[in-house]
């Protein structure tokens, strides 16, 4: 089967599971909420809040991210699911490119929802002249984000103390997404006087990351899964 | 089963030299020996005859365990990723390639630990301050989470080729990542920190100090990497064993009942 | 006198390294004695 039909099946598989559970919508979305109101409490000024906005609307995207990607693997591994598809000879690359696209389509839901959050409870405003800078680097850090999370969730998926092993591993590695995607969203919204010239430099860096964790993935996912 | 196991038992007290240094050979007792005796050398040199710095007085010598010691967690890195490109490529695959990765590894993350604790030392007293957000700081502190990781995944068990494949892509992966972050933190923060001593002006004396440390912890490593891969070739052997024993029980078990 | 100051650092570098290689060199030859026990000397690939 071609690659492409693969991922196309094994993200559908995934979005219709996450559907029918609605544990992003009902657990992960609040939980991002929250952290966003806590973030308000722990900073305690409205202007400081504005200002680190950006950074903290992509850190709240990490936290969950490692909850979505927690979930998204238990579901393969309890039942075996992903032994299943490596004994019917699906190629892992497609499974992989599969896994990280539903990953993606989660994620742009969870960082709009944090958006609109920064929008009500932090005073940012969403400039104009900023919004193709804004889509682009959101496109791209969340391709980013969700290459990583495939990657080193089928990493640690099955293993035993997955739950504190995966942050330690992932966090380290999506650091340059962090810093690239809240300098781009900084320049795209024009936080401390930033213009989207500013911000364009780092949508290459989350591209080249994206790129590499992509390729990377679709070769080595294979001997990750492989038990 | 059981006579196996006592007549192991007696060829080990016949023999308690090797049972007392199960890892030794006569080359890495020589090379441990050497390491020691450069150590010593070091430690002479080091805090007691070489001069003080004109700017930085009595605080270079924290140079010559700090650069040493970072240069050395580098190579255990570096190390660390070749073995484990030559296990993943199929016609060098040997568990020993992944065994010298992780006692690398383990070796690199002890040695990354010891520079940044006297880094920040050396820093509260050149800089005034025990951490900078200077690229090459936050770099080197990423790298030692990043190995951190990579010695929690080797320790996930699964069998041995499982845990050889599972860590030599990781060990790939933060060899392609570490130039990534070191990209973006070096974006992030572009002025760092100029090395005040490093930049020339170390004595002839200096130097030599210097050197004697890169050779003393060069040697420390191998000796260090040498026992360590031994080590853990032992673990694996009692792994093995142990399932052995359990399969040969089990077999008992069916015959006689 | 800044010599003085200094020496609780320099001193203190040097402790730490020292002590943290001697650890882990004792820990690992301690680990290799026990495992030792278990493994017979004709398994030992260097000997």
């Amino acid at each position: 089967m071609n690659m492409w039909r693969i991922a196309r099946l094994v993200a559908a598989k995934d979005l219709r599971v996450e559907w029918r559970s609605r544990v992003v919508t009902n657990q992960v979305l609040p939980f991002a909420a929250l952290v966003m109101v806590m973030f308000a409490f722990a900073l305690d000024n409205d202007q400081v809040l504005t200002r680190v906005a950006p950074g903290l609307v992509w850190l709240a995207t990490m936290f969950s991210l490692l909850v979505i990607v927690q979930r998204a693997f238990a579901v393969e591994t309890a039942d075996g699911a992903m032994d299943a598809l490596q004994v019917a000879g699906v190629r892992p690359g497609g499974i992989f490119l599969g896994k990280a696209l539903a990953l993606a389509a989660q994620l742009a839901v969870l960082e709009l929802v944090l958006l609109a959050a920064a929008v009500v409870l932090y005073k940012t405003e969403i400039v104009a002249g900023g919004i193709v800078l804004l889509v682009t680097t959101y496109l791209a850090a969340t391709i980013g984000l969700a290459f990583v999370g495939t990657l080193y969730g089928g990493l640690a998926a099955g293993a035993k103390g997955r739950e504190t092993l995966l942050p330690l591993l992932m966090l380290p590695v999506v650091a340059p997404v962090l810093i690239g995607a809240t300098r781009a969203t900084e320049a795209a919204l024009g936080t401390e006087n930033a213009t989207p010239s500013d911000g364009w430099p780092w949508i290459g860096l989350l591209a080249l990351f994206a790129v590499v964790f992509g390729v990377g993935g679709t070769l080595a996912f294979g001997s990750l899964i492989d038990e | 089963m059981t006579g196996f196991m006592t007549s192991t038992r007696n060829q080990a007290e016949a023999m308690p030299a090797t049972d007392r240094a199960p890892t030794s050979t006569t080359f890495s007792r020589a090379l441990g020996i050497a390491a020691l005796v450069g150590i010593g050398w070091l430690i002479v040199f080091g805090l007691f005859l070489s001069p003080n710095d004109r700017v930085q007085k009595t605080g270079v010598r924290i140079l010559y365990i700090h650069v040493p010691s970072a240069w050395l967690a580098y190579l255990a890195f570096g190390v660390t990723g070749l073995s484990s490109l030559a296990y993943l490529w199929k016609r060098t695959r040997s568990l020993t390639w992944d065994r010298i990765a992780g006692a690398s590894a383990e070796v690199g993350v002890l040695f990354m630990g010891i520079t940044l604790v006297s880094g920040s030392l050396w820093g509260r007293i050149s800089w005034g301050t025990y951490w900078t957000w200077d690229a090459r700081l936050t770099t080197t502190a990423f790298l030692f989470v990043t190995y951190i990781g990579y010695l929690a995944v080797r320790g996930l068990g699964g069998t041995h080729q499982q845990r050889a494949k599972r860590s030599a892509v990781l060990a790939i992966l933060a060899v392609v990542e570490v130039p990534l972050v070191h990209f973006s933190v070096t974006w992030w923060r572009p002025l760092h920190q100029n090395e005040t001593v490093e930049n020339g002006k170390l004595s002839g004396l200096m130097l030599f100090t210097l050197f004697v440390g890169l050779i003393a912890f060069t040697l420390l490593y191998v000796w260090l990497v040498l026992h360590r891969q031994r080590v853990l070739t032992l673990l694996d052997q009692v792994d093995d064993r142990g399932l052995d024993v359990a399969i040969a029980e089990r077999r008992n078990e069916a015959v006689t009942s | 006198m800044i010599a003085m100051l200094y020496a609780p650092y320099v001193i203190g570098s040097y402790v730490v390294t020292f002590a943290g290689i001697g650890l882990y060199t004792v820990r690992m030859l301690a680990q290799a004695r026990k495992a030792a026990r278990q493994v017979p000397p004709e398994d030992r690939p260097w000997t």
